[in-house]
């Protein structure tokens, strides 16, 4: 677990589009073990009983993160994000604007406009961002809780494509990085909990997955790997071969 | 400013139509990641026909990965069947002895109620081409007594001027579709014989004007049946990669309906089997895995509920193709007959017993686009 804003969250979170049923997505939230899922506002209708997606989901215990996927830009977001708290009584929000139809890129511009003035209205916002590590600390400086910067383009399924950043990134930050897009095996998840990422969000991986429940369970595994490999301080690669400790045995002799 | 009637016209056709394509170039385009518009015509070639399995494979991959399950359901609603153009394959022609109709505003609530209770929440508005009588000053009367009944407004005319796309998109149009039928000049001419339509240029600029004025999503398409099939498809394909690159912001859908019996139609001399018609998707789906690929209920619900999985990911349903069909005046004459005559009701538990989820809403209302 780690904490935003004083509330203990998991390390797997997960997205709640794309499955077949919200049946099917329930189920692989009860395997991935995860308490959060974020739920995309645009496909709530309120009033309506197609709330169907959000009760199950409450009565199961899970907290629902709105996000604001399909606002184009900050004036929108910022009105998805009040709509969202209205809703579900909640001042959480997962910012995403990406006005980019065709990879869906978040944009920094508005994405930093928007978190600005969503933390002044008081929302604990987390931002889904390209991996940029100057923009992750503008969003940091902002007041966000976390940031979510991208692992590769999202529902790419590529994995973490985008390392170098990531890593400059989750070193600079004093917020929780969750590393947000383009998951798509558990093995992926896994390397970013190692790299010292506090969580992944995956969606697409499991939803899409031809058993989502087995995949939420591969996920699952894989981010207490990726912890228990963090715990273990294991060492560092190395080009050349190591035969035991001889550096350790001189400096002993030294003594 | 540079429209695409301009890249058209640089387009060396005859190269494109005398272009053949080996096993190699199929294997090639298969595997591709991006796929060039010389691997998209490779995919539509003969030679492909026989890798139609793999096609099939890679566009539901594609497809299953951009979307997941879901399916956006949406119904039209033709507001009028007035026509001043005469084309010589379409039921509302002029020169067509049928009853004509627009919609009054009462008329309208009506039906625009009508759809709302077959559980439809997105609203594709259909008109016949009549400038004078269905134009602005209408969308202007009508458009915003249907925005509070529905969360995406979609609008099917004539091609309209920039400043036009600009306000309707203030009036609460989410989508503007503008076919082209085909982008052969000569055969353009030889179907549409009267009215505005003759104007080839004004049409194909369209999709243009709608970038510019921002609306939010642009469709595409052609008739097939009209002319050289394969060609359509590599202009259509040159159009959309053009446009994608003029207005990144906007998003784009793809339908590719066939030639349907009409009052007073044409037969197609160019017909397009069904094996090519799952071709043709398929090379649209590996081309762009990120659009919209709509089938229309022309097509039968075999067809279609074998495709849905596939690489369709968006669909009408229970459509009425007339004026007041749905309410209104249901027995009038329909602009195309329609095969898949399933309700809304009865597709959406199709789609789930498929293995899909209905998308009955994609957007809140209340985010105040437009």
């Amino acid at each position: 677990m780690f904490t935003i804003a004083e509330t203990p969250l998991p390390r797997l979170l997960l997205g709640s589009g794309k499955f077949a049923s919200p049946q099917l997505m329930l189920d692989a939230v009860r395997a991935s073990g995860t308490g959060l899922v974020t739920v995309a506002l645009k496909r709530i209708k309120p009033g309506q009983p197609s709330l169907d997606l959000i009760s199950p989901l409450q009565q199961a215990g899970v907290k629902i993160l709105p996000n604001t996927s399909g606002a184009v830009d900050a004036k929108e977001a910022i009105f998805a994000a009040e709509l969202a708290r209205e809703l579900l009584q909640t001042n959480w929000v997962k910012l995403e604007i990406h006005p980019d139809a065709r990879f869906l890129m978040p944009d920094p511009e508005q994405t930093l406009i928007a978190a600005r003035q969503l933390v002044k209205l008081g929302f604990v916002v987390l931002p889904y961002c390209s991996a940029d590590p100057m923009l992750c600390l503008r969003l940091q400086e902002a007041g966000c809780a976390a940031v979510m910067p991208l692992g590769s383009a999202i529902g790419s399924n590529q994995g973490l494509q985008n390392k170098a950043m990531l890593e400059i990134i989750i070193e600079q930050a004093r917020v929780p990085v969750i590393i947000d897009a383009g998951l798509g095996q558990p093995s992926h998840a896994c390397a970013a909990l190692e790299m010292g990422a506090a969580a992944v969000l995956v969606n697409t991986a499991i939803a899409t997955a031809a058993d989502p429940v087995q995949a939420a369970t591969g996920f699952r595994l894989a981010v207490e790997a990726g912890m228990a490999a963090r715990a273990a301080r294991c060492a560092p690669p190395s080009l050349h071969a190591n035969a035991s400790s001889p550096i350790d045995s001189l400096l002993t002799f030294l003594s | 400013m540079r429209s695409f009637s301009h890249v058209l016209a640089q387009t060396d056709w005859v190269a494109l139509q005398l272009a053949t394509f080996d096993t190699a170039a199929v294997e090639r385009a298969l595997t591709a990641s991006t796929l060039s518009l010389t691997d998209f015509q490779a995919l539509l070639s003969p030679a492909a026909l026989p890798r139609l399995p793999q096609l099939l494979e890679k566009a539901r991959l594609l497809t299953t990965q951009q979307f997941g399950a879901a399916r956006q359901l949406f119904a039209p609603l033709y507001l009028s069947n007035l026509c001043a153009n005469e084309c010589t394959y379409c039921g509302f022609s002029m020169s067509q002895a049928i009853k004509r109709r627009v919609l009054t505003d009462s008329e309208l609530i009506e039906e625009a109620h009508a759809v709302k209770a077959l559980g439809h929440d997105q609203l594709l508005l259909v008109a016949g081409e009549h400038e004078r009588k269905v134009g602005m000053a209408y969308f202007r009367q009508q458009i915003p007594l249907l925005k509070p009944l529905f969360s995406r407004l979609m609008l099917e005319v004539q091609p309209l001027a920039s400043n036009d796309y600009r306000e309707l998109k203030q009036l609460g149009i989410d989508t503007v579709l503008v076919y082209q039928e085909t982008y052969q000049a000569q055969a353009y001419a030889k179907y549409h014989l009267k009215g505005k339509k003759m104007d080839m240029i004004w049409r194909l600029d369209c999709p243009d004007r709608i970038g510019a004025a921002g609306v939010d999503k642009i469709g595409l398409g052609i008739l097939l049946g009209l002319a050289d099939w394969r060609l359509d498809a590599v202009l259509l394909a040159t159009h959309l990669r053009y446009l994608q690159q003029q207005f990144p912001y906007c998003q784009f859908s793809i339908a590719l309906p066939r030639l349907r019996p009409c009052s007073g139609g044409i037969e197609s001399s160019f017909p397009v089997s069904d094996r090519e018609l799952v071709q043709l998707y398929c090379a649209f789906r590996l081309l762009a895995p990120e659009i919209d690929l709509t089938l229309s209920t022309r097509e039968s619900s075999q067809l279609r509920d074998l495709l849905l999985p596939l690489m369709i990911t968006s669909l009408s349903a229970g459509s009425k193709t007339q004026p007041g069909g749905y309410q209104v005046a249901p027995q009038s004459l329909q602009q195309f007959s329609i095969d898949d005559d399933r309700s809304a009701k009865l597709m959406a538990q199709r789609l789930t017993e498929l293995g899909l989820q209905p998308v009955w809403t994609n957007w809140h209302p209340a985010f105040g686009r437009g």
